[in-house]
């Protein structure tokens, strides 16, 4: 029935777009044939999923980071002052800036060991596919189960202090994860062990497609391993770099998983990052508001600075 | 040029050295979980398992106040697996009508599909999650697939129509001729030539879903359809250093997914590659 109904509709749309495809008479055989082969009622459940779970819910998010809404009963307009609150040098500042140094330390160790791992697998290592697969299978595995083996790592008591002592050097035992100084680092170092094999599967594909005749010639010229490196491979694999920097920063600059994990946020929020400062505000404090403008807060910084990477990279590529 | 020179040795030699530390916590997790409560306490971590033993591995099975880890494996796979077949189903459909249909509405449908990749996902999920108590979808199956088909159909189409955009029309219109109806020839000619494409969306999708523990954790949580990264979260929770349990509930939990990557990690690591550069 609504078939038929959609045909006799498409019938109509053809008659009356005939003087105007007279110019181009070879797409007009194409678009005919594409009449028949689909038809628009395939695309809605699609839609639907696109109004519903993405273009409402982020409008209607957007609007309540300027209310107080505490997700029940009645809430006001409260313009500027959620964000302001964000920045005020409380706690949220923290979360802010913590979210900066995990978003960029992540992808810079990614995509530096990634890539220097991927460069030394690239050929002729006889183990190079079993020790591929192995970098890579954390990736297939939940962050956040792989996050409490780094815990016990971790721990007073783990085996990172107890290595620490049996050479000699109990002066740098600590808890690595109760200590302010070193929590930050110790939740890159798990990141990065969880997602450098998928940096690395990335650049190894970029690497497939440089030519071997290319690099064996520049080498015969007298080139050496870093004017080969900057000139015939980099530029063969700048996709792969664009994509594996890019995955990476939005990653890093949305983790959640591993800091809920290994920390909590903690110690006395020495941790938090946007990410689970949005889940502690909005879901167990229920601030609705002001999480929806912490959400917010969070998916700008991860538009502006994927745009800015984007553009530094394609300067740096031409230059 | 490229021979296997002493270089290389020592190149394979460094790589050798490197893959052994990478994979330490792998020996600490089966290590751990092999050995009974008082070993896993009194001895040290690097220190080889003496008498192994599997009842770290029962008190995981048994464990878990709310849900057990038997319960989150049956939830994650009833959710993963809901999620893909809508992802599949919705989403090579929806790309095979757009790259049929290149008029104005099929650009403008794109352009939709292009600016959710911007859109402020993390302020959308609180108004989800409103609307979704409200209906009473939080906390269920049903809802829970919902959420990650909906959030994840984007890519699936995207997947998709890097294929269908490639296919050639003979085949529909010979079919056609023939008699077939429009969705006949898209079940039985479109859909089965789309199955490389539908590979990588079922791998790439699927552990994006079986793995993600923040939706479950926020839609899920206190409910009986817990998936399996909130069921160990919460037994972690329950089970303070007890790291022998916990290590043998992770064990568990990383069982299928472990098995299914060591099967078809060719697929897996071209799946996920090619999910990716989209």
């Amino acid at each position: 029935m609504t078939a038929q109904l959609e045909q006799k509709a498409e019938g109509a749309r053809v008659t009356g777009r005939q003087p105007r495809s007279s110019k181009q008479n070879s797409r007009k055989g194409d678009r005919n044939t594409e009449r028949r082969f689909a038809t628009w009622w395939w695309f809605t459940p699609a839609l639907l999923a696109l109004v519903l779970i993405h273009y409402a819910p982020s409008a209607i998010g957007g609007f309540f980071a300027f209310t107080n809404w505490k997700g029940l009963g009645k809430w006001k307009f409260v313009g500027w002052e959620n964000f302001a609150a964000i920045a005020d040098g409380g706690p949220t500042t923290t979360a802010l800036i913590n979210t900066f140094i995990i978003g960029i330390s992540f992808v810079v160790l990614t995509n530096v060991l990634g890539l220097l791992l991927a460069l030394g697998l690239n050929r002729t290592v006889k183990s190079r596919n079993v020790i591929r697969t192995l970098i890579f299978a954390p990736v297939v595995l939940s962050s956040l189960a792989t996050s409490y083996i780094w815990k016990f790592i971790f721990e007073q008591d783990g085996p990172l202090n107890e290595f620490l002592r049996s050479i000699g050097l109990e002066s740098l035992q600590r808890t690595w994860l109760g200590d302010p100084s070193t929590v930050l680092p110790a939740i890159i170092i798990v990141m990065v062990w969880q997602n450098v094999g998928l940096v690395m599967v990335m650049y190894l594909a970029g690497l497939a497609t440089v030519s071997p005749e290319l690099e064996e010639a520049a080498s015969l010229d007298g080139a050496s391993l870093w004017q080969r490196f900057n000139y015939v491979v980099l530029p063969a694999i700048m996709p792969s770099v664009v994509i594996a920097m890019t995955l990476m920063l939005i990653n890093g600059l949305r983790v959640f998983d591993q800091i809920q994990a290994l920390t909590g946020g903690g110690p006395y929020g020495a941790s938090e990052t946007l990410a689970v400062t949005i889940y502690k505000e909005t879901f167990v404090m229920g601030r609705f508001g002001f999480g929806a403008a912490l959400a917010l807060v969070m998916s700008v910084i991860i538009i502006i600075l994927t745009v800015a990477q984007r553009l530094l990279l394609r300067t740096s590529s031409k230059g | 040029m490229f021979r296997y020179t002493k270089k290389t040795l020592l190149r394979e030699a460094l790589l050798i050295l490197v893959a052994l530390i990478f994979l330490l916590p792998f020996y600490f997790l089966i290590n751990l979980a092999l050995k009974n409560g008082n070993d896993a306490l009194t001895t040290s971590a690097m220190q080889l398992v003496t008498n192994p033993t599997l009842d770290a591995f029962g008190q995981a099975i048994r464990g878990g106040r709310q849900a057990t880890l038997m319960d989150g494996m049956l939830n994650s796979i009833i959710i993963t697996a809901g999620s893909v077949l809508v992802l599949v189903a919705v989403g090579s459909i929806s790309a095979y009508t757009l790259s049929r249909r290149t008029g104005k509405l099929s650009k403008a449908a794109m352009g939709l599909i292009l600016v959710t990749m911007v859109l402020p996902a993390q302020a959308a999920i609180i108004p989800i999650y409103v609307g979704m108590r409200n209906v009473g979808l939080v906390g269920t199956h049903a809802g829970t697939i919902i959420m990650y088909a909906g959030a994840l159909l984007p890519i699936s189409i995207f997947l998709y129509m890097g294929f269908t955009n490639g296919i050639a029309r003979d085949y529909e219109e010979a079919a056609q001729i023939d008699g077939a109806s429009r969705f006949t020839v898209f079940r039985r000619i479109i859909f089965p030539l789309l199955s490389p494409a539908t590979g990588t969306v079922a791998i790439f999708t699927g552990l994006i879903v079986w793995n993600d523990f923040f939706t479950g954790l926020i839609f899920l949580n206190g409910s009986d359809a817990v998936t399996l990264p909130v069921v160990i979260y919460n037994f972690v929770g329950e089970s303070v250093s007890q790291w022998n349990v916990i290590f043998a509930a992770i064990i568990i939990s990383m069982v299928p997914i472990l098995a299914f990557f060591l099967v078809a990690q060719k697929k897996f690591i071209q799946g996920f590659t090619g999910g990716v550069k989209s």
